[in-house]
């Protein structure tokens, strides 16, 4: 869905991305990780054809330099914060941009209230909150369906609780089948969200892993082993993704990365989706590393 | 092109290029009219435009003199000082303060080409303009109309075109710094600067290059017509009650020399007023960074 190949992006002397190849297929979800300057952002720049750079970018198998609009008729993009007429109503600003993805919208309502901001659309943007002005990206972003979502840093201006409730409605418009790629800092972000995690450093990709190698390079989290009734491994499956886990089914059951703050997580949505659990062990990732070794 | 899943629901084809044109534009005309400047312009325009026509009026009246024709040429000097200045900043402000606030780049990241986004901020723009001229020259219009003195209606048109014609040839220079400059405090005082050269320094150039060069006369006539002002002055007294006599040689000259055709060389130098630095802008906008 995403071909990154060799892309090159300098600013003076300075390669802020460099020689970096990605590919992302329908429905992967890949986070971009590092440290402040790896080039997380200018990657995400030069894949929505806001900046010139050497290399290639397809979407969709749309080349982003020569075919651009088209390339990003298949992306909702968030920013970090969003920047638009102040003045502009809420209503206003989402029928505008509906326009011009070529879509005809008579109301807003609906739009709004699937990012859990109804009633908002007299408001003039000013008077929304931040995380009130995510939401409003994002119910902007979501117009037409688009099968690709871009995200930089997009919680980073929220408060805890607004983070949470954003990332969990990320997670939601994730597991319908979205392609996701973004840039984030943050560990639960990544691995709530991520099916992969793209290391940045200086520019290069250093590494591209799965969220559970993530954690084990970070020194954290665990993996849950649960056993489960051949009938409704992949139910469980289904239910565990949609809510951001990555879960691999193993002879007996399903193995499942979580971070160790969230141990207790995939329990509760099998037991919301009245699955029930035959068994469990938790795995450290130092103890999977040793496994997987010995295996 | 690599095909996409079909389990995907793709939107449908990308908005035209009118389509988003035409949203940018109304977008940019809404904006304009909400603004500080457009009431302020509008004002100050009406305002001074009342007072131009209120005195020809009374002294129509007393000297016999046609209304609107009397009032046309008042107005050109108002014209020629005021609508640069409005038309400059304008458009100095559009594309570097949308980049100063971030607004650029979010719009660029919808599926729209920068071609769209430059042109419906100009159209955008130019309607607000457009509706500031209505507004000012109107207020004029009808204090003619109220005195009596609308003797001339069609003299009366012809300047609100031109003027009309001037402010995009001024809204296209704008642009053009506009895209050029990173910041918008810094468009708006090249736009300035641009306005002083263009309604002072080019005047007293010419007189001060005629007397030091010894320019011929059709070198004289040749550098006025580099300016859009002088081209906008020159064409309204050529199509008003006034004849180019006023300008001295070079208006005789350019009347004996080029005679009927004189609209057309007007018409054309302003046309390349408004296409040249707004094909500069396009082109300089397509290949910088909107960050």
């Amino acid at each position: 869905m995403i071909r990154i190949h060799n892309v090159t992006r300098r600013f003076g002397r300075h390669a802020a991305v460099d020689n970096a190849s990605i590919n992302i297929g329908a429905g992967d979800s890949v986070a971009l990780w590092g440290g402040n300057g790896a080039g997380k952002t200018t990657l995400i720049r030069c894949v929505l054809g806001l900046l010139r750079f050497q290399g290639s970018i397809e979407v969709g198998g749309y080349d982003v330099r020569r075919h651009g609009k088209h390339a990003r008729r298949l992306i909702g993009y968030v920013p970090q914060e969003l920047g638009f007429y102040d003045d502009l109503g809420v209503a206003e600003a989402v029928v505008f941009f509906a326009r011009l993805k070529g879509l005809s919208l008579r109301s807003a309502d609906a739009v709004l209230a699937s990012v859990g901001l109804p009633g908002q659309d007299r408001k003039r943007i000013r008077e929304l909150s931040g995380g009130m002005k995510q939401r409003l990206a994002l119910a902007i972003a979501m117009l037409g369906d688009p099968p690709i979502l871009v995200l930089d840093e997009v919680t980073a201006s929220l408060d805890a609780c607004g983070r949470e409730e954003f990332v969990s409605l990320l997670s939601r418009l994730g597991g319908e089948g979205r392609t996701m790629l973004f840039a984030s800092h943050r560990v639960e972000e990544v691995t709530t969200l991520a099916k992969r995690v793209v290391h940045l450093d200086k520019g290069c990709v250093t590494s591209i892993t799965d969220t559970h190698a993530f954690l084990g390079h970070l020194g954290m989290g665990s993996v849950l082993h649960l056993t489960l009734p051949p009938s409704v491994r992949e139910p469980a499956m289904t239910l565990l993704r949609a809510s951001g886990f990555s879960p691999r089914l193993n002879g007996v059951g399903l193995m499942v990365p979580v971070p160790d703050e969230q141990k207790a997580a995939p329990f509760r949505v099998l037991a919301e989706g009245r699955i029930a659990i035959d068994d469990f062990e938790v795995i450290s990732n130092a103890q999977m590393r040793r496994l997987e070794a010995h295996a | 092109m690599t095909a996409l899943p079909a389990s995907i629901r793709l939107p449908s084809a990308p908005a035209s290029v009118l389509s988003n044109t035409a949203a940018i534009a109304l977008r940019e005309l809404r904006e304009a009219v909400r603004s500080r400047w457009f009431m302020l312009y509008t004002l100050a325009f009406a305002a001074l435009g009342l007072g131009i026509s209120y005195v020809s009026a009374v002294g129509a009246g007393g000297a016999g003199l046609s209304g609107f024709g009397r009032t046309t040429a008042g107005l050109i000097n108002l014209v020629l000082l005021v609508v640069p200045l409005m038309a400059l900043t304008a458009g100095a402000g559009s594309i570097a303060g949308d980049r100063e606030r971030g607004m650029l780049s979010y719009l660029l990241c919808q599926p729209v080409s920068r071609a769209e986004v430059l042109l419906g901020k100009f159209i955008g723009l130019a309607a607000a303009l457009l509706a500031c001229l209505c507004l000012g020259l109107g207020a004029c219009a009808a204090v003619m109309v109220w005195k009596g003195q609308a003797t001339q209606p069609a003299s009366f048109l012809w300047l609100a075109a031109l003027s009309f014609a001037l402010a995009l040839t001024m809204l296209s220079v704008g642009m053009l710094i506009s895209v050029l400059a990173r910041k918008a405090s810094v468009a708006v005082g090249t736009a300035i600067f641009v306005w002083l050269t263009l309604v002072f320094v080019t005047d007293l150039g010419l007189m001060a290059g005629a007397m030091a060069l010894k320019l011929r006369i059709e070198e004289l006539f040749g550098l006025s017509l580099i300016n859009p002002l002088q081209v906008f002055k020159m064409w309204s007294l050529h199509s008003g009650d006034a004849t180019l006599d006023v300008l001295g040689p070079a208006g005789l000259y350019a009347v004996e020399e080029h005679g009927p055709a004189l609209h057309a060389i007007f018409g054309g130098c302003m046309a390349a007023w408004v296409i040249t630095p707004l094909a500069a802008a396009a082109a300089i906008f397509a290949r910088r960074s909107p960050l």
